[in-house]
């Protein structure tokens, strides 16, 4: 906060009799924070378009970036907040958001769940952010709510995940479990004639919920498929060689993965070190992007199948540009995953919105939202649902060593997001 | 659930089991054996002991990297010159923080729990500055990966074969050198009694320095072999911080010969409930079963018998 406002409150001291204040000593800078803020012109256009008090000037606009960058979650984060910081700086290029460039203000989430909460409250009280891009995890999601309930704030949330969950205050710009799963399923027993299914997965919220999903479906909808295991570990498990033995033993037509974090590389390794071929064997994951598969090795997973709405080889226009434009910006090397493409949806949705409502009024945003269209989706055309979730394509893709994607199989039209599915509760 | 299977298949399978309990045997004595040294000799508390790992582990994938870059034709062997590298960089960083803080807190052993707990946190971040926050992905050489095909049925994993005998030959090497050479007996001469040793003229404060960095040097080579099964991460020190403490607890802290018990104990328990139930619930039986039997006896399963 303290950059932000202070540069404002610099200039000013500079011309006023507080200067001198200012260049006596640090203790000024206590008083001056306590002051109230200068105000800025309050001219019709601002006082229109923001009716709330939101930090909206006539030539700016203030949004929030509130990530974990230290921290255990740092490692799956990062890509998110560099998506984020292109998405606003492309929009700044191409004119704002209503003719306002937008200033980000960043906080870090440092991976702790009432950290977030505080930084949240922080972002929404003192700074009046018009929107936040943020979070990664369902802990740090549900963290929050409450505070942008209460606040009445806006949140882009780019993971996907479990579902069970719709807010006025919440934009979910991934995939909720459903959208995730079911197309993958029906293509991998269609296409490959899998009947038995081997599900396995850390042992929380997400994976739980996903594969109790999975199950339903393969029970219910696939003909004579069934599941022939289901297993949880702990976050952090490194020791897979037992499971693997399972594993080989019941022969499943498909292992179900939904392994997260060190334990995914771990599992992976362990997989190609026990002689399973993944050539012979099917291996269809929802929890591996490119970004994992840096830490993983392209070669100790390739062949297994990942079942995304987004990758980074998809061949079209927009994603060309949005490969190209990521790489120039963070580097010839990084990788971008199915969460970074969508935390950069999440400026682009709110500026999409901001400018069909006329306003920067969270209200306003909340009612505006479903049906905005974003055309330049790297993943191809998006739309927001009634229930704040996406409408998007599912994509299955196999992994090739260099640690990228081919793409396999797209559903014809967009799947529309079911955040509480009838019949998989 | 053995119904269906044939005697040939449940042959293989009980045989593959096996190995993964000694695997899993082996990955627990490699992890505790630098702890257990600290531990059991200085008495100090290291929490930073993971960090100490991943440093190993990082500077594995730097020398595979330079390999790659500089000695391509050379790439199959890196890996025994990364655990040299590894093993340097990890003591040396060792005897560095025993100069600069461990050696401060000798009396006060409680505090070394808090210490090295923010040493683990600086160096965390540390690695985070410098190598990024992304886990980085280190290369094996082809010959370490897969698996050998010991009958149509039984593949045992290349790289779990090359962690056991490392362990065997590390513990070996410590065994010697703790039990057998002049340094060791001096070494035990501290641990027993620090003033009579100091009073026949050993130089304790180099004892201690040396013991601290060996200690962490072994954590190194642990952290550069586990490159091959787990993740390379700013945090990845602390998925094997918790099972290294508890093996080297129920071990009996002071002694060498408890902490291959404690890890064959619990690894065994822990594989074979592994594969008749769900992967949560056989830690959670195997940490209840830890519990009780520390209940009984708070020492450990050996504790070495000195007057106090």
């Amino acid at each position: 906060m303290n950059g932000v406002l202070m540069s404002d409150e610099t200039e000013k001291g500079l011309k006023s009799p507080l200067r001198r204040q200012l260049l006596m000593g640090m203790a000024a800078i206590p008083a001056l924070a306590m002051m109230p803020r200068p105000s800025f012109g309050a001219g019709p256009a601002t006082s229109a378009v923001n009716t709330t008090g939101l930090a909206v000037t006539d030539s700016e606009v203030t949004v929030g970036i509130l990530h974990s960058v230290t921290g255990t979650m740092a490692i799956s984060e990062t890509g998110s907040v560099q998506a984020e910081k292109l998405a606003i700086e492309q929009i700044n290029a191409s004119g704002g958001v209503l003719g306002r460039k937008i200033k980000f203000i960043q906080e870090d989430g440092a991976s702790d769940w009432p950290t977030f909460a505080e930084k949240a409250k922080k972002l929404l009280v003192n700074d009046k952010c018009a929107a936040v891009m943020g979070c990664w995890t369902s802990a740090s999601r549900k963290a929050v709510l409450p505070v942008f309930e209460q606040y009445n704030g806006m949140l882009y949330y780019p993971t996907f995940y479990e579902g069970l969950e719709q807010s006025k205050n919440v934009i979910y710009t991934g995939q909720e479990a459903t959208q995730q799963i079911i197309a993958g399923l029906d293509w991998v027993n269609k296409t490959k004639g899998a009947k038995t299914f081997y599900l396995l997965g850390s042992d929380y919220i997400w994976p739980r919920t996903s594969n109790k999903i999975a199950r339903k479906h393969i029970e219910g909808h696939l003909q004579g498929a069934k599941v022939v295991g289901e297993e949880y570990f702990p976050l952090g498990h490194t020791q897979f060689n037992s499971v693997i033995n399972k594993i080989k033993l019941t022969k499943p037509d498909v292992i179900y993965a939904i392994i997260v974090g060190g334990s995914n590389v771990a599992f992976y390794k362990q997989l190609k070190a026990a002689g399973i071929d993944m050539s012979k064997q099917t291996l269809l994951t929802i929890s591996v992007t490119e970004d994992e598969i840096d830490g993983i090795g392209g070669e100790n997973i390739a062949g297994a199948y990942a079942c995304m709405k987004y990758f980074q080889s998809l061949d079209n226009a927009n994603n060309k540009a949005f490969v190209s434009a990521f790489k120039k910006m963070w580097g010839e090397k990084t990788v971008i995953g199915d969460v970074t493409q969508a935390a950069y949806l999440g400026p682009w949705l709110w500026k999409l919105t901001v400018e069909k409502a006329g306003s920067f009024d969270i209200d306003k945003i909340a009612a505006a939202s479903p049906g905005i269209e974003f055309k330049g989706a790297p993943e191809g055309y998006v739309r927001i649902h009634e229930n704040h979730h996406l409408w998007s394509k599912t994509r299955v893709g196999r992994a090739k060593a260099d640690g990228q994607y081919e793409l396999i199989y797209e559903t014809a039209d967009l799947v529309e997001p079911d955040p509480f599915p009838k019949g998989y509760q | 659930m053995f119904g269906d299977y044939s005697i040939g298949d449940l042959g293989a399978i009980f045989a593959m089991q096996g190995f993964a309990g000694l695997i899993l045997f082996s990955v627990y004595v490699l992890m505790a054996l630098g702890l257990a040294i600290i531990f059991g000799q200085m008495g100090v508390i290291n929490m930073a002991h993971g960090e100490f790992m991943i440093l190993g582990a990082y500077v594995t994938w730097m020398t595979s990297n330079a390999f790659q870059h500089f000695l391509p034709a050379l790439f199959p062997g890196y890996f025994f010159v990364a655990m040299i590298f590894a093993f340097i960089a990890s003591g040396s960083l060792g005897m560095l923080v025993e100069w600069a803080m461990i050696r401060r807190l000798y009396k006060r052993p409680l505090d070394t729990l808090l210490a090295t707990w923010g040493l683990s946190l600086i160096l965390q971040q540390a690695y985070r500055s410098v190598f990024g926050a992304r886990e980085v992905g280190v290369e094996l050489p082809d010959w370490m990966m897969g698996s050998w095909q010991a009958t149509d049925a039984i593949q045992i994993p290349i790289n779990g074969m090359f962690v056991m005998c490392l362990t065997i030959l590390i513990t070996l090497v410590v065994a010697y050198v703790l039990f057998l050479s002049r340094w060791g007996k001096q070494v035990r001469a501290v641990v027993q009694n620090r003033v009579m040793a100091g009073a026949v003229g050993i130089n304790t404060e180099k004892v201690d320095r040396y013991t601290f960095g060996l200690g962490c040097g072994i954590a190194g080579v642990a952290g550069s072999a586990f490159t091959m099964i787990g993740s390379t991460g700013p945090t990845a020190g602390q998925l094997y911080i918790v099972d290294t403490f508890l093996v080297v607890v129920f071990g009996g802290a002071a002694s060498l010969v408890g902490t291959i018990a404690s890890a064959f104990t619990i690894s065994q328990a822990q594989s074979t409930m592994e594969f008749f139930m769900s992967g949560s619930m056989a830690k959670v039986l195997t940490l209840l079963a830890i519990v009780a039997i520390l209940m009984m006896r708070p020492q450990g399963l050996f504790a070495l018998k000195v007057r106090k």
